[in-house]
Formats: structure tokens, C-alpha cells, sequence
């Protein structure tokens, strides 16, 4: 048996593992985006009801590690007696629901700065130009605050959905078996864990870097089509 | 309640401070072997010829682009011969805590290397070509342009940026303790797994964490008002 063996053995188990990975990365993505919105229309609202506890949890998040935040869910509000006594006992009890959460909380609190950031990059002379020519509230937003910050946005909400590629590794700590968890159990078994792992990295670098190439054209075309009209 | 954190046979205090003073060791490590493979690479990456250049450009990629968990898995599982062989050179024995400790600060040298790298590039990017033109003309040798022009303009434009490494690194350590390393997040699993108390002690680990950011918050702030760089290009100086 040559020391390349075991290398290109794992490979059909770890592609198998390859939807729940993109799966988890996914879902916690769009589940995050909606929760950042709400977060950002709360952090950017003129109440400081909203304001401050909206700044808290970012805070709260961005401070701490995911993975600390994941035993927080899993361990322990798990041990709560509210939550064992509640409706929502089944979804805590669950490893997959857990690890969701956890990656859907954290990159919600990412996301938020990074929409924050996009609205407020966008010059304040086209807002007050839309003032001008009367524009309401929401017309004012999705003609002319929207289409910049989006722009403005999408490079670093491409790099937010890598980093959460990366992130889904830590839900095999609660025993799911995506890329990582899979690549830890063949390891295991084979006494191989250099090959393994190696192998398992290329996968992630062939999911992480087919992403960054997508943004980059994604962003291209979006140049194009609407002039470079990001404001600084 | 807070007995249990107590110091002493009784408490989990003495323990828990023990693995915040160990996370911080690791992640303080993590961080200056991070800033030195940084710099190489980002010296490598501009000045090098196109071999080195590229080498540079992998190295940045790859490790940016694969999870920290499998760089780490990666050390500990592989490097078990060459663990034990640096340990001697330390005195440090071949036993288990001397593997997860060198394999838990080499793995967060390697990923916070990979960012500090790309750091580091960007700010020597915004340096104005001028800076070394001048430098030239007053007749410095390149080893006194590095030391007297491009460290101390580097660190100024891109201090706010290695903030942001030393946070990434921070909260890296706590992946460490799957080497069963005993900083914070380790302590923490065992005081909650001995104790039934999860959702005390996790919660009093995300306070000591939050009291890190803070802290580190705040000394990046001094440090970049006495260097008068505020996250933009500043024009004095």
C-alpha cells in the first residue's frame, strides 16, 4: 500500500459529505441575512430601546468564539427548564438544529455590520439629492440606498459566506458528519490522519475558492451594469 | 451560587483562571509567530522573485481558504514525530500537554500568519512610494529603510487590521481544546461536565471572553492614538 492510497480513498466518502457542509453554510446563511436585516434596522432606528440591545449582541457575538457559542446552545441552555419544558425542547435536543442556530446567530451579527457598513458608505449627497426630488422613504431606499450599498456590500458578504464554508467544521464537535466530521472518522480508521485531512482541505478549497471566484464575477457584472457609482 | 468559583479543592476559580491565563499564553504566541510568518511571506510576496511571489500567494490561499479546525486536526494528528522532537529541543518532555501546546500555537501561528501576511501587504501597499524615494535620496542602506521607513509605516497604517487578527486568534484558542489543550474552553467542558452546571459555566466563559475582547478593544485604541493612525491613512508625519 503506497502512502497515497489512503488520500485518494477518502475522497468518495468525504464528497458525500459535501451537501450537508454546503447545506448547513447555506441555510445559516439565509436564516443569518434575515436576522441581520432586523438587527440593522434596529442598531440604525432612532430609539435607544432597539439601539443598545442591538448593539449588545453583536457585541456579544463578535466577542466570543462560535465554538463556545455552540457548547453555550447545545450544553447549555439545553440544561434550562424552560427550555426542557417548552415546545422547543425537540429542537434543542437536536446536534443539527444546535449547530444551525449557533451558525445562523453568529454570521447574523457579522451580516449586520456588514449591511450597516453598505447604507452608510452610501454618499449622503444622493440621499439628500433624492430628498430634493421628493422621493419617499421607500422609493428614496430601494432606487438609490439599496442598489449602491449592495454594491458595497457583496464583496464582503461573498467573504462572510466562505468564512461560514469554513465555520459549518465546528458542528462536527457535536457530531455531525460533514467534511470534517467525516474526514476525523476515516482518520480514525485508517491511522492516516495526515492523508485525510490534506484531502479533506482540498475539498474545502475547491468549495471555498469556486465561491470567491463566483462573488468576483457576480461583482464584475454588477459594475457594469450600473457604472461605478460607489461612494466613498 | 458563585461558591462553586470559588479558589481551592472546593471551587472551579483557581482552575478557570488558570485556562483564561493559558488561553491568553497560546493566543499571545499564536499571535507573534503569526506577525513573524507574516512578515516573511508579505516581504516574500513583494520583493521576491516569481517563484517565492507565487509560494506566497499559495500559502495565503490555501490557508484562508480550509477551516481552522482542520489545520489544527492536521498539526496534532501528523505532527506527533515532530512535536516531540521540538519539545526536547525545549525541555519541555514528550508528554501529552507538550503535543497539544506546540501543535496548538504552530496552528494558530499558521492561520493568523495567513491573515497577518495579507496585512501586512496592504499596508506596505499604502505607504506612499515617495517615503522610500526619500529615503533613497538621504542615502539609507536597505536594511535602514526597512527598520527606520517601511516597520514603522507598516505598522501604523496597518494596525488597525492586526487588531483584527489578534481578535481572530483570540477566539481561535478555543479550538485548541479539541487537542485536549486545558486553556478556557477545555476548563470550561470539564467544570460544566463534572459539575452538571453547563449553563453557569459556559455563560462565565463568554463573560471571560467578552472581558478579553474589551481589554484588547481598548489597548488597540491607545496604541492607535499614540501612533495617530485611526483606521485611515493619516497625513501627518
Amino acid at each position: 500500500m503506497s502512502w497515497w492510497d489512503p488520500f485518494i480513498e477518502a475522497f468518495p466518502s468525504l464528497i458525500k459529505a459535501v451537501p450537508l457542509t454546503v447545506m448547513l453554510a447555506t441555510t445559516a446563511v439565509v436564516i443569518g441575512i434575515v436576522i441581520a436585516i432586523f438587527i440593522t434596522l434596529a442598531r440604525m432606528s432612532g430609539s435607544a430601546f432597539l439601539r443598545w440591545p442591538a448593539y449588545a449582541y453583536v457585541y456579544v457575538i463578535r466577542g466570543t468564539p462560535l465554538f463556545l457559542q455552540l457548547f453555550f446552545i447545545y450544553y447549555g441552555l439545553a440544561q434550562l427548564d424552560i427550555i426542557r419544558h417548552s415546545m422547543l425542547w425537540p429542537l434543542f435536543r437536536d446536534e443539527y438544529w444546535c449547530a444551525l442556530l449557533a451558525l445562523s446567530l453568529n454570521t447574523s451579527a457579522y451580516g449586520s455590520e456588514i449591511i450597516r457598513g453598505g447604507i452608510q458608505g452610501v454618499a449622503k449627497g444622493q440621499v439628500e439629492a433624492a430628498l430634493a426630488f421628493a422621493l419617499s422613504p421607500v422609493q428614496r431606499f430601494t432606487r438609490i440606498v439599496f442598489p449602491q450599498a449592495l454594491r458595497q456590500m457583496l464583496p464582503a458578504y461573498g467573504n462572510e459566506v466562505v468564512l461560514m464554508i469554513k465555520a459549518t467544521s465546528i458542528a462536527s464537535t457535536v457530531t455531525i458528519m460533514e467534511v470534517t466530521g467525516t474526514a476525523r472518522a476515516i482518520a480514525s480508521e485508517t491511522y492516516a490522519p495526515v492523508q485525510v485531512f490534506i484531502a479533506a482541505g482540498i475539498i474545502y478549497l475547491a468549495l471555498t475558492g469556486s465561491l470567491t471566484y463566483g462573488v468576483h464575477c457576480l461583482e464584475k457584472a454588477l459594475h457594469r451594469r450600473g457604472g461605478l457609482a460607489v461612494a466613498r | 451560587m458563585f461558591d462553586i468559583l470559588s479558589f481551592g479543592p472546593g471551587g472551579w476559580g483557581d482552575e478557570m483562571l488558570r485556562g483564561a491565563l493559558m488561553t491568553l499564553l497560546v493566543a499571545a504566541l499564536g499571535f507573534l509567530g503569526g506577525n513573524i510568518i507574516g512578515a516573511v511571506v508579505a516581504i516574500a510576496r513583494v520583493l521576491g522573485p516569481a517563484p517565492v511571489r507565487w509560494l506566497g500567494a499559495a500559502y495565503t490561499t490555501v490557508v484562508r481558504g480550509v477551516p481552522e479546525l482542520l489545520i489544527i486536526y492536521l498539526l496534532f494528528f501528523g505532527g506527533g514525530e515532530f512535536f516531540r522532537f521540538i519539545a526536547k529541543i525545549f525541555f519541555l518532555g514528550g508528554d501529552g500537554f507538550a503535543d497539544a501546546f506546540i501543535a496548538g500555537v504552530l496552528a494558530l501561528s499558521v492561520v493568523s500568519g495567513a491573515y497577518s501576511a495579507e496585512v501586512f501587504r496592504g499596508a506596505a501597499g499604502a505607504v506612499p512610494r515617495g517615503m522610500f524615494d526619500a529615503a533613497r535620496a538621504f542615502g539609507m542602506r536597505p536594511f535602514q529603510m526597512l527598520r527606520l521607513i517601511a516597520i514603522p509605516q507598516v505598522l501604523r497604517y496597518g494596525l488597525p487590521a492586526m487588531a483584527n487578527v489578534w481578535q481572530l486568534t483570540l477566539k481561535d484558542t478555543a479550538l485548541i481544546s479539541v487537542t485536549g489543550l486545558v486553556e478556557l474552553m477545555r476548563t470550561t467542558d470539564i467544570a460544566a461536565g463534572s459539575t452538571q452546571k453547563q449553563f453557569f459555566f459556559y455563560t462565565i466563559s463568554i463573560m471571560i471572553f467578552l472581558g478579553f475582547t474589551a481589554l484588547s478593544d481598548f489597548l488597540f485604541r491607545r496604541a492607535e492614538n499614540f501612533c495617530g493612525c485611526h483606521g485611515h491613512a493619516g497625513g501627518k508625519g
